[in-house]
This record gives C-alpha cells, sequence and structure tokens, in this order.
C-alpha cells in the first residue's frame, strides 16, 4: 500500500499489543455480509495513475470558450495556487479547535468581510456550496423568519432551469412553492412583478447580472412591491460584479445569494462557492458556518466558529440547515484573488466585463444577419445575439472551427450566447473571424 | 511529573502584533477607491473600500496565516468519524491537468474526457459499495444525505406511499437528523442498547406504514459494526421503508464488506474521508449516492452513459429528482478521488482498511483511558476522566490534534478517536503517549491549556453574545 506500509517489525509488535495474528481478525463483521469477492481495479504505480487520469481527461476537445451561463473564468494569479496550496491549509479540517486553527479562521473571517463590504449587509457566512444552494437555503431562511404566513418563492422566467431544479428540492422538504413572475426585454417586468406577487409571496428573487446578461435597472422597484408585501427581497449576483455595482442592501436587499468562484477557481466543471449574506436581524436562523471574533486567555483577539447552536452537529432536526463540509478553501482561494487584486483591480475588472461584451456585440452587430445585443440595456459579461439563421446551426459552425458557445432559449426564440471576460478576450478577433466567415459561406 | 512542560517541545508560529496574532489585511491598509464606469451613476456603487495590498505582502500575509494552521502534514490528526488521513500530492498535479478544466456547458461530445471520467468513477464506486447506479453530483456528505432521501422520497411517492418518517439512531451524525427534516420528514430518534448498537426490538417498535427510511451508519460512531444488519434490513423492508447508509465510516470497510451485500439501498460516500482528498478546512467535498436498481430511475440529473458508438453521454434518469447543485458539484474532487482509487487498487484498498482499523486498535492498547464499548474498527470512543474539552485543549499543547469531543454521548466525556492508517508506529505512539500524559495530568490544571498553540484558550460564550462577523464589527473598537 502506497501511502502507510508498517515495516514487517512494527506490523508484528501492534499486531502483539492489540492481541491477533493477523489486522483480517479485528473485523467483526458477520460471515453472511462478508465480501470475498474483487472490486476489479488494477493497482497503478504513481507515474501510471497520473497518466491514465491525465489519458482520460485529454479525451475532451480543444475548444475557446464563450459559454458563462451561470459558471464563469476569470484570470487567476498564480499566488492563488502557491499560497493555498500550502498544506496546513489544504489538509486542515473545520475549526472545531480555533486555538490552533487562527490562520483558516483568519482568512474566512477576512472573506466574510469582503462579502460584507460588497453585499452592504450586516451579516455573511463562510460560504454555500454554489449560487443554486445558497438560494435554495435563502428560500428557506425566508420561510423562517417571515411573521404572516405565505409559502411561495417568486422568481424570474429567466431563472435558468438548473437553478430552479436545485430551488425546488430545497423548498419541497416544508412544503414552499416557486412560481414565476415574467420579464420583458430581458429584464424583470415590475409591472408583471405586481401581478404575481400576493400575500402568499415570502421571497423574490432577482439577479444582476441576469441570465440574459443584463444588469437589472430598476431593482428597487424590484424591492418596493416585495416589501409591500412583507416579502423578503433577495438578490443574485457574483463576487466581481458586485464591485462595481451598488450594494444590494443600498436598494432594499434584505438577503443577498450568488457565486464568488469567479475569483480564485479555474474553470473546474462548475465548481462553485456561493455566498450567503443577509441582515443582522436573521443572525440566528444563518445557515452554515460564521467565523467570529474574540478574546483569548491572553487578551488577544482570537476568531473562532460562532453561534453553532444554530448548526446540525448541536441542534441536529432543529439546525437551520444540514450543511457541515462547505467550501472554506474555495472561499480561502477567493479571498486569496481578492487581496491581490485590491479594489481598484476588482473594479477594473468588472469594468472589463462590462467593455468587452459590449464590444464584441458591437462587431458582431456589424455583419449581415446578426443583431447583437438582442436586449437593449447594460451588459455584463454575457449577451443574447439573434442570428437569420438558426442559432444551433452558427454554433455548430464555430465549434468547428474550435469553439463552444451555447444557445438559449427566449420565449421560444433561440439565440446565440457570447460570454467575454479577461480570460478569453484575446480571442475575440479569432471569434469575430469565424463569425463572419459562417456568414459568407452561407 | 509527567506535563506537558516536559514533552517533546512543540511551538505554533504565533505572529504577535499589539493585540492581535496577525492584522486583518483591511488593518494594514483599507483603501477607498472611487468607481469610475461606463455605466449610468444609479447602477453603480460611489465607492469601493477594501484592503490594497502589492502581492509580496499578500504572499507575506497567507503565509502567516498558515504557520497559525494545522493540517494533516503538520502532525496526527486522529479527530473521529472525520478520516484525517494523508492527501497524496499527486492527485493534485492530476486535478491541476490541463484537461480537468472543462466548463460544463459544452456539449457532449466536446467534454468527452471529463464524461468518460464520470462514468468510469460512477461504476467503480457502485462496485466498492455494492450498489447498481450512483450519481457523483452531491457536493457533500450532507448534500449527499439529502439527496439520498429525496430519492427515497420520490420512490414512495411513485408507488403512492405516503411516508413520513425517517428513523436515526441517537448515535448518528446530526446531519442525518437536518438532512431528513430539511426534506421534510419527521425524524424519530432510536435508543442504543447497552452495546452501543441498535436495538431490534426497539427498531420494531418504531417502525411502521409511516418508516420511509431508517439512516444507518456501519461500523456506527463507536466503531462497532452493527452484526445484526441482515436482521435490520428485514425489518425496514418488511415495514416497507428503505435503508440509508451513511459513508462517514466506509475506510474500515474496504475489501471486507459492501453496503449492498448488508441490504442498504442507499449510501453516500464521502471521499474526502475515504478517499484521501483534502478537506480543505471545511471543504470542499464530495458526497456521490449510490442506489440499488428500484431506485435508479430516480437519481439527479444529469447521469453519465456509455452509448452504442463508445462515447460518454448525459441523460435525465426517468424519474429524476432534478439537481441538487447546478453543476457536477466538486468536480476537483471527483478527479482527485479516481485517481486514489486507481493508485490503490483491490488490494491497496483492502489494506487501508487493514491498517485503519490496526491503528485505531494499537492507539486503543497503549492508552490509560477506558474504552467503553468494543469490537471497535477504524475509531474507538475513549472515556476521559476530567472534561474531554479539556483533555483535547491540552493535547493540542503536545503538538497533536485531539479526537472528536462530547460525543456521542453515550459515552462520558468522550474522545472519538480515528487515528487513519497513514501514522507510522512511532506517530501513533507519540498519540498514545500524548493521551497518557494528559491522563496523568490533574484534571483542574487542564483548564489553563492550552499554551503552545498560536491563540490561548479563546472565550466561545463571548464571540457568540456579542458576535463580530466583519472588519467593520471591528472598526469600532
Amino acid at each position: 500500500m502506497p501511502y502507510a506500509t508498517h515495516p514487517p517489525d512494527e506490523l508484528d509488535a501492534m499486531l502483539d499489543a492489540v492481541g491477533v495474528g493477523d489486522a483480517d481478525d479485528l473485523f467483526d463483521i458477520p460471515d453472511d455480509v462478508r465480501f470475498d469477492g474483487d472490486y476489479g481495479i488494477d493497482a497503478h504505480t504513481e507515474r501510471e495513475a497520473r497518466a491514465a487520469v491525465e489519458g482520460t481527461l485529454d479525451g475532451s476537445a480543444d475548444r475557446v470558450e464563450f459559454l458563462g451561463g451561470g459558471h464563469y473564468e476569470h484570470y487567476v494569479p498564480s499566488v492563488v495556487d502557491h499560497l493555498s496550496l500550502r498544506s496546513e491549509f489544504l489538509t486542515s479540517y473545520t475549526q472545531y479547535q480555533p486555538e490552533i486553527a487562527q490562520g483558516f479562521l483568519q482568512a474566512l473571517f477576512e472573506f466574510q468581510s469582503f462579502v460584507v463590504e460588497l453585499s452592504g449587509l450586516a451579516i455573511a457566512n463562510a460560504s454555500m456550496y454554489d449560487r443554486s444552494t445558497a438560494l435554495g437555503e435563502a428560500a428557506l431562511l425566508a420561510s423562517r423568519v417571515r411573521e404572516t404566513s405565505g409559502d411561495t418563492v417568486l422568481v424570474p422566467d429567466s431563472l435558468p432551469d438548473r437553478v430552479r431544479s436545485v430551488l425546488e428540492n430545497y423548498t419541497e422538504g416544508p412544503g414552499l412553492a416557486v412560481e414565476t413572475y415574467p420579464t420583458a426585454d430581458g429584464t424583470v417586468d415590475v409591472d408583471g412583478l405586481r401581478g404575481a406577487v400576493g400575500d402568499d409571496t415570502m421571497l423574490v428573487y432577482a439577479a444582476t447580472p441576469n441570465a440574459r446578461g443584463l444588469l437589472e435597472p430598476d431593482l428597487s422597484a424590484v424591492a418596493d412591491v416585495a416589501h409591500d408585501h412583507d416579502a423578503l427581497f433577495c438578490v443574485g449576483s457574483d463576487v466581481v460584479a458586485l464591485s462595481l455595482l451598488e450594494a444590494p442592501a443600498d436598494y432594499g436587499a434584505d438577503v443577498v445569494v450568488g457565486d464568488a468562484s469567479v475569483l480564485g477557481m479555474p474553470t473546474s466543471y462548475g465548481m462553485g462557492l456561493g455566498i450567503f449574506a443577509c441582515r443582522e436581524e436573521f443572525l440566528r436562523q444563518v445557515p452554515g458556518r460564521l467565523v467570529g471574533a474574540s478574546e483569548d486567555a491572553a487578551d488577544n483577539r482570537a476568531y473562532t466558529l460562532t453561534l453553532q447552536t444554530r448548526e446540525q452537529h448541536i441542534r441536529r432536526e432543529r439546525a437551520t440547515s444540514n450543511i457541515c463540509t462547505n467550501q472554506a478553501w474555495v472561499a480561502l482561494r477567493t479571498a486569496i484573488h481578492a487581496a491581490w487584486l485590491g479594489p481598484q483591480g476588482l473594479v477594473d475588472l468588472a469594468e472589463e466585463c462590462v467593455t468587452g461584451v459590449s464590444e464584441l456585440c458591437a462587431r458582431l452587430d456589424d455583419l449581415d444577419g446578426i443583431t447583437a445585443p438582442v436586449y437593449d440595456g447594460h451588459h455584463f459579461r454575457e449577451a443574447l445575439v439573434a442570428t437569420d439563421v438558426p442559432a444551433a446551426d452558427v454554433a455548430a459552425h464555430l465549434r468547428q472551427a474550435g469553439f463552444a458557445l451555447r444557445t438559449v432559449d427566449d420565449g421560444g426564440e433561440e439565440y446565440l450566447a457570447v460570454c467575454v471576460t479577461d480570460a478569453n478576450r484575446d480571442r475575440v478577433d479569432d471569434l469575430v473571424d469565424a463569425v463572419a466567415a459562417y456568414g459568407g459561406a452561407r | 511529573m509527567s506535563g506537558y512542560e516536559d514533552a517533546a517541545p512543540y511551538e505554533q508560529a504565533r505572529w504577535h502584533a499589539d493585540d492581535t496574532y496577525e492584522p486583518l489585511l483591511s488593518e494594514k491598509d483599507a483603501t477607498t477607491v472611487e468607481v469610475e464606469s461606463s455605466l449610468p451613476d444609479d447602477l453603480t456603487r460611489d465607492e469601493l473600500e477594501l484592503p490594497d495590498i502589492p502581492e509580496p505582502e499578500v504572499a507575506r500575509h497567507y503565509t502567516r496565516l498558515s504557520q497559525m494552521n494545522y493540517g494533516v502534514e503538520s502532525g496526527p490528526f486522529p479527530l473521529g468519524s472525520c478520516t484525517m488521513k494523508y492527501n497524496p500530492k499527486f492527485t493534485e498535479d492530476v486535478a491541476a491537468h490541463p484537461g480537468a478544466q472543462v466548463h460544463p456547458l459544452r456539449e457532449d461530445v466536446d467534454q468527452q474526457g471529463v464524461l468518460e471520467l464520470c462514468y468510469e468513477l460512477q461504476d467503480t464506486l457502485a462496485r466498492i459499495g455494492g450498489m447498481d447506479a450512483v450519481t457523483l453530483q452531491p457536493p457533500a456528505g450532507a448534500a449527499g444525505e439529502f439527496t439520498g432521501i429525496l430519492v427515497a422520497r420520490a420512490y414512495h411517492e411513485a408507488n403512492d406511499d405516503d411516508r413520513n418518517e425517517v428513523i436515526v439512531p441517537d448515535t448518528a451524525h446530526g446531519t442525518n437528523f437536518a438532512s431528513a427534516a430539511m426534506a421534510g420528514y419527521d425524524v424519530v430518534e432510536l435508543p442504543s442498547d447497552d452495546d452501543g448498537r441498535v436495538e431490534l426490538e426497539a427498531l420494531e417498535a418504531a417502525v411502521g406504514d409511516d418508516t420511509a427510511l431508517l439512516m444507518l451508519t456501519n461500523p456506527n460512531t463507536l466503531g462497532l459494526f452493527e452484526r445484526d444488519i441482515a436482521d435490520i434490513a428485514d425489518v425496514v423492508h418488511e415495514a416497507g421503508g428503505l435503508l440509508y447508509y451513511d459513508g462517514a465510516n466506509l475506510n474500515s470497510l474496504l475489501g471486507k464488506a459492501r453496503p449492498g451485500d448488508m441490504g442498504f439501498d442507499i449510501m453516500h460516500f464521502n471521499l474526502h474521508k475515504t478517499f484521501a482528498t483534502p478537506h480543505g478546512g471545511g471543504g470542499p467535498g464530495q458526497g456521490p449516492i449510490g442506489v440499488v436498481a428500484d431506485l435508479a430511475a430516480f437519481l439527479p440529473d444529469p447521469q453519465v452513459r456509455e452509448t452504442e458508438d463508445g462515447s460518454y453521454e448525459r441523460y435525465a434518469p426517468e424519474h429524476s429528482i432534478g439537481r441538487v447543485h447546478e453543476f457536477m458539484g466538486n468536480w476537483l474532487v471527483l478527479v482527485k478521488a479516481y485517481a486514489y482509487i486507481l493508485r490503490h487498487g483491490d488490494e491497496g484498498l483492502e489494506n487501508v482498511s487493514e491498517m485503519a482499523v490496526l491503528n485505531a486498535n494499537y492507539v486503543a492498547s497503549q492508552i490509560e483511558y477506558e474504552v467503553p464499548y468494543g469490537p471497535f474498527h477504524h475509531e474507538f470512543v475513549a472515556s476521559a476522566d476530567a472534561d474531554a474539552a479539556d483533555v483535547a485543549k491540552r493535547m493540542l499543547d503536545y503538538g497533536v490534534h485531539p479526537p472528536t469531543t462530547k460525543w456521542p454521548e453515550i459515552v462520558d466525556e468522550a474522545l472519538m478517536t480515528e487515528p487513519t492508517e497513514t501514522e507510522t508506529k512511532s506517530r501513533l505512539d507519540d498519540l498514545a503517549a500524548a493521551f497518557n500524559a494528559v491522563a496523568a495530568e490533574d484534571p483542574d490544571a487542564l483548564e489553563t491549556a492550552p499554551n503552545r498553540t498560536t491563540a490561548r484558550r479563546i472565550d466561545q460564550a463571548s464571540a457568540a453574545r456579542n458576535p463580530r462577523l466583519s472588519w467593520h464589527a471591528l472598526d469600532d473598537e
């Protein structure tokens, strides 16, 4: 066995100390449930195992991605890997013994502080799995704190099916309903929302940027509609966008959820880092880990997991959530990336998300048979593009040319979607050329 | 006198600056920048206040923080039920391979490498668990529990069978109770018998037409194998319920027994436990679940299958519960776990469990504290003759991480200890020596511990009474 071999003399000494002749004698398993077969897995040397897995992974095509759709890539500076992979961080556990885990606790405290600053809300937890599970937890929080009766979560009709499916799984247990309000021209239809909201509404959710890549123009109006019906207002966003956008608390958000893996993580097939922030009055209903400051016996500031009586290992079936292992190490990476960028770097990165997609759209719009963007308004990273030929055909052609783009069905129309960040902006020329070449070949 | 003063020297790093061990970045420099943007003013913030630190000082800050943190590579980490074993380095390199960095919304044909790995891992975990189908999607063990309970509910509903109770033994992990409650079930707690196991008569009394699921950890949190598992399964199945296996303790059964063979219908795997992916100070984990054939149609969307032409595709099972994560959970954890499994093979995996169980039994044989329940497997629960929390704090002074304390509650002053297979005999001896040195101390003297860690004993009550959870909460001080 590769990582634990007791030399024969030590193995014998240990078996003697325990009083058995063979380690197998220690297994108190009845014969009728003993496994005497094989898994059929061959052992590999490290070199072989590495070659086998990497060889499998190499089976994916080489594509320049303009995808987005809920998972976004920004350049991750080398400092993130080198610091986060320090084994004292990477190989540690949840900080149940805070005296020996001050480093990670402080990093998580700094992460919470970052989310507090961006959201404008007083409380942020140490992480959720991803943006969809964070939204699910927001719905559960709303059902616990809302004083009047009501069981309905209102989400925009553009909410991605993947996110809605997770939300519905979270809300089914307590018997909550997920219902839809309309969008118009890509953003919240406030009049339509007024028609959809009711006294049974307990949470209204809106995202900015939204699923069409648009920044919502008037979320304070959405907040007013929610609050007029004693519902909470939950905003979805991400930590890059929030660095530039007005803090959601300033226009009435009660809860902010979203993604923070946009900083600190490579593409990694959609690994997430959910953020969860809320108003101070909901503190004791917050799901997940919270790191707080305290003092130690030397009267120095020290950090610790706190308010643990909310959590499953203390409160069991009355816990605010079942979450235990979360995304702590991803939060550490995000915190390092944010520290590396600094405030101006964050603002600049976010601004690049505004200008990059806008410039791509302008260039695509100049091509025959293309309208970009489909909707007027301010875009962030993403936009929908209308094509005279079926969007799927354009996407298929671009795939042949080495790109990966997706199509989006919006109200029965199928559009091409583009996503531009600092990580693929240097390939925009190639993409425009490939789209133009397809147009010319038709 | 034996005491920590005489023990092998250990001192954790401490970067003392005024009243803090390391200032916050915001205390080093908080800069407010005016936000300039091409967006209209009403969409943007006026300013953003965050630390503005050059890269060399960022590197120093996090290096100092890492030095004030204890991991498996710092020393023994025998936290019971957490399986804090060594995390092989090469798996990090495999996860960093460019082929692992693929966007999930690519078409299937453009992500064949990812899908093939998922397919192979689904199949491999199914064989290890004795299950018929596996979903990789749940992003942690507790998420796996939640997913498994949703699958069970969907199955019962498909049979028009209205059941509203989940039975959980009193020694179970807190997540079992919380996951069942989140899925909308009433939780029925099952008391353990005098031997620390499920009592068949109590179970027979507890099950009925309302029983949707019994959740069980085997070996249980005392490290004891539920010897009556076949009868337990019969009781639950005869009542129309399903049996759920909590995979937290699977590190004791590799090559020895499979949950599917014991009669379990649903199980989760904690990849960060059994298959050595790093826990990262609280995640990312990953909690795939396996199910028997009758439940496969209810698994989350997507599953991965091989097509007739040998390629791989995603598909939604016929009666899928939908999603529990937007994409595939913590994908890089899947990559690392698969590499770990390939590295070991059948014999290596069986040896993992044999050595995990031997190491636990060896440490237990070397310590003064009583271990009231046995025969145990990969972990044991000792009973301290002092406050277990104080014992744990003093153990920190010996340069070892202490066991899980005060749980399960059926053992007085519990010290739940899981050394894992990756400790050498001399490290196990160090660990036993730490136990015994603390046992020899005056219990009252333990209240001042720890002394050799970065922070001294931390005031938990004040942290909860006066919550200070961000930079701004400290500004006023």
